[in-house]
């Protein structure tokens, strides 16, 4: 029963760690500046804990095959444990686990603790049952005004997310169902949502966000790939939350100017 | 205090008094060991039904004929919301704790025991409350078993929301309600009715697990029922703690300056200290059995409830790490990531222990044994993931992915679950005065512990891959499409996994009516409820009030007759 024990343990942790290393399925190929510091703090993360798991997982198994009870047994130990013991590992565990945090929390400072720069990309995601809408603020670089009395998400579009087309700062406003980026530009994402709460995840671009209805949330991120990403969303939103899907095009600046040109243009 | 559970002495003879409406601990304890053995097959179809629709999408199934996006997220729904309150909380604390606290410490039962009995029949109510949801209009709710507003406080948000919501947080508050009662009555008794020498350091450390739940059931129970009126005052008087302005599908709700954020914080208050809930009676016994079944006492006793109390302590200080996305400070998210790294040391110390406790043992593999073994296996897997998703920069990646659904499953769902079935074969002979059935027990066990993992270990691959969770199809985003295999290699594992509980349950009702009578001491264990009749009497130990001259753990003491000296042994044996 030990031997058997001891198998199947040690077939299950093999097993697993195999698909960890093998990386069988793993994180998209990053397309923006943060996958460099997120993937090395996972990496850094998996090798830790993945040697904690070996030895604790095979020491797991190598001991009830060991122990188990036999006519030639010595006697046990009789002991009530071992206080010098007890403290090296609650030490080392402590040290094991802050460290990794500390190290983490600078990923995590860069990433949420600052404000987008000055010469950011402006966009606005809307997420709302069951859809994401893009809006940029155009030439004047400011948001029109939006009304809740306005929304009608049957409409899409600028009718979806309420603007004042009366407003002047709402004439060049751009509002779509695909986001664009331009390559290699800060991206100054503001977040909402109208109805209840979505979640704006981009595996490629390693960024995710809640979208939380009565918040403005600001966040930023640099897109470094050009190419087409999946959006999902990753807040229960209700019984369309499986389809609430979108795309990221990231394009070269000047595709970004000429898309952008164009959609003005249709507006006039 | 003594005196006030001495009071009903007498066995009551009549059929509703003994069986139905009773005030003895032990009948009780078994009420709540059957409706958790209900609830935890309703949970676990309702699972078995949303993997079968992951992998066949279009399936017409019997009962429920064809599964719509709205009524998976209700299967999920369900599936958490009664696993969590119905099987997690209510076997190890209500069953176990119920039925063997009391023993143990060597009281003639709870210190309330109406109380008790109040405790048990308002959970039964809440039980029948929730089941009830699925046959209202509409059906039961969509928005998950953490209930996040505006989606759950707002009828039109869709299928579901309306009058099955509102008995999916009434049921939630009356659950409280049942909890905590049940909470007092075990703190007032672990504190109020230990026998002669039953020091707080002589409680074997189930008995702590149980305190300590107890506690903690004390303090996060009374947020969550408190939030739960809120968000049924949202729901139906129109009030606005947790929705702000808020347009759905084009229409103006009549709600303004309500925070989602509020009931994120409250429910978390409540849902991480939940967690300890769920493990710490699991760690209890798998303690209690490794150290009988290894016969050596318990490696670092005092370390252990330490380690236990420290788990409890931080437990209420990390909530905000379920919520690093959800738009609360970022600076805010930094301390609740350290706190939550710290929480980790105890874990570890714990499963530090319980393999010095095995070191140089006599270990012996009957099925307790291999649950508990089984126990430490699940409890390090589960438990290794919590690194990653305690880091806010970890979770961009993880949050809402399958990561965390692994995670959560392999620690408080499995592994405490592994802490039942251990204490099931354990107790069994105690409770029900038969042996259960070995070879069955073994095989139950290889089954479930290799299925298990092949469920939930692969969830971790699809986390990295960025599988989100909570999708009733995978088939509408194109990278979420190409993962399915794996969902389908689980569908597989679910299904033989589930197969194999009947193996449980066949055994456990053979062995009640067909099992070999067992002895008073079946285990040769140390602790008080070995020392009395099998099973026990209405008194437990039969008029007599056990003396305690021994710390719980008294194994392979040098020079004493037998391998084990019971803490009722006389003082002159030699341990301490």
């Amino acid at each position: 029963m030990g031997l058997a024990l001891m198998a199947v343990i040690w077939v299950i942790t093999l097993a697993s760690t195999y698909f960890f290393v093998a990386k069988t399925w793993w994180l998209p190929v990053g397309a923006a500046e943060a996958a460099h510091f997120i993937d090395g703090q996972l990496a850094l993360t998996f090798v830790l804990m993945g040697i904690v798991f070996l030895a604790a997982q095979l020491s797991l198994g190598y001991i009830v095959w060991r122990y188990r009870q036999q006519p030639s047994s010595p006697p046990v130990q009789y002991s009530h444990g071992n206080t010098k013991l007890e403290i090296l590992w609650t030490v080392l565990t402590t040290i094991l686990f802050v460290g990794l945090n500390l190290m983490g929390s600078r990923v995590w400072a860069s990433q949420r603790f600052d404000q987008a720069g000055p010469g950011a990309v402006q966009v606005e995601v809307t997420g709302m049952q069951f859809a994401w809408y893009f809006r940029y603020p155009g030439l004047d670089g400011k948001y029109g005004a939006t009304s809740p009395k306005l929304m009608d998400p049957s409409a899409g579009g600028e009718a979806a997310v309420g603007l004042n087309t009366n407003d002047p700062a709402a004439k060049d406003d751009v509002v779509t169902g695909t986001m664009y980026l331009p390559l290699d530009r800060e991206v100054d994402v503001s977040l909402r949502a109208v109805d209840v709460i979505h979640s704006f995840f981009v595996p490629s671009l390693r960024f995710k966000q809640d979208a939380v209805p009565g918040l403005n949330i600001h966040m930023h991120f640099k897109p470094t790939a050009i190419g087409e990403y999946e959006i999902a969303c990753a807040e229960l939103c209700g019984l369309g939350h499986y389809k609430m899907h979108g795309m990221v095009h990231v394009v070269s600046q000047e595709d970004f100017d000429k898309w952008l040109a164009a959609r003005e243009a249709e507006k006039q | 205090m003594a005196t006030a559970a001495t009071v009903h002495s007498h066995a009551p003879q009549g059929f509703i008094r003994k069986y139905i409406f009773s005030l003895d601990h032990k009948v009780i304890g078994i009420q709540y060991f059957f409706l958790a053995l209900t609830a935890v097959w309703v949970g676990m179809f309702l699972s078995l039904l949303m993997r079968i629709h992951l992998y066949w999408p279009n399936a017409v199934l019997p009962l429920v004929g064809e599964i719509k996006p709205e009524t998976y997220l209700s299967l999920l729904t369900m599936h958490g919301t009664i696993m969590v309150f119905f099987v997690l909380t209510t076997a190890p604390q209500g069953g176990f704790g119920n039925y063997f606290l009391p023993i143990q410490i060597g009281a003639p039962d709870m210190a309330f025991p109406v109380l008790n009995m109040l405790s048990f029949w308002t959970t039964f109510v809440a039980f029948v409350t929730i089941i009830a949801a699925f046959f209202v209009t509409g059906g039961a709710p969509l928005h998950g078993w953490t209930g996040y507003a505006p989606l759950s406080a707002l009828p039109s948000a869709g299928p579901g929301e309306q009058l099955g919501a509102d008995l999916w947080i009434t049921s939630i508050a009356i659950f409280c309600l049942a909890s905590l009662m049940g909470a007092l009555n075990f703190i007032t008794t672990t504190l109020d009715l230990r026998a002669k020498g039953m020091t707080l350091m002589r409680m074997p450390l189930t008995v702590w697990s149980w305190f300590i739940t107890a506690i903690l059931g004390l303090l996060a129970f009374g947020v969550l029922l408190s939030a739960g009126i809120l968000l049924l005052m949202d729901r139906n008087l129109g009030t606005s703690f947790y929705v702000p302005l808020v347009v759905v599908n084009g229409q103006i709700m009549g709600h303004k300056g309500g925070s989602p954020l509020l009931w994120q914080h409250l429910f978390w208050f409540f849902g991480h200290p939940e967690v300890y809930i769920a493990i710490l009676p699991g760690m209890g016994v798998t303690s209690q059995i490794l150290s009988t079944f290894s016969r050596k006492p318990i490696f670092g006793y005092k370390a252990m409830v330490y380690a236990m109390l420290a788990i409890g302590f931080f437990g209420f200080m990390v909530w905000g790490h379920h919520m690093f996305m959800s738009g609360m400070s970022p600076y805010s998210a930094f301390a609740f990531s350290l706190l939550t790294m710290c929480i980790g040391v105890p874990s570890a110390i714990k499963t530090f222990n319980w393999l010095g406790t095995m070191w140089k043992g006599h270990i012996r593999f009957q099925t307790p044994m291999l649950y508990a073994i089984g126990f430490v296996s699940l409890f390090v897997s589960g438990g290794l993931s919590g690194p990653f998703l305690a880091q806010p920069v970890l979770d961009i990646q993880l949050h809402d992915t399958y990561f965390v659904v692994g995670h959560f499953h392999l620690i408080m769902g499995v592994a405490a679950i592994f802490g039942m079935f251990a204490a099931t074969y354990y107790w069994f002979p105690k409770m029900f005065g038969r042996m259960m059935n070995e070879t069955w027990g073994r095989v139950h066990f290889f089954i479930t512990l290799a299925g298990t993992y092949a469920i939930f270990m692969p969830m971790h691959y699809l986390g990295i891959a960025g599988g989100t969770r909570r999708y009733s199809q995978y088939t509408e985003v194109a990278y979420l499409q190409k993962l399915m295999p794996i969902h389908q290699f689980m569908t597989y594992a679910a299904i033989i996994t589930i197969a194999a509980q009947f193996i449980f349950v066949i055994n456990l009702f053979w062995s009640m009516f067909k099992g070999p009578k067992a002895s008073d001491n079946p285990w040769e264990a140390t602790t008080l409820e070995w020392t009395t009749a099998t099973p026990p009497p209405h008194d437990n130990f039969g008029g007599k009030t056990p003396v305690v001259n021994h710390g719980p753990y008294e194994y392979g003491v040098p020079g004493a007759a037998r391998d084990y000296v019971m803490q009722t042994d006389p003082a002159t044996t030699t341990a301490h």
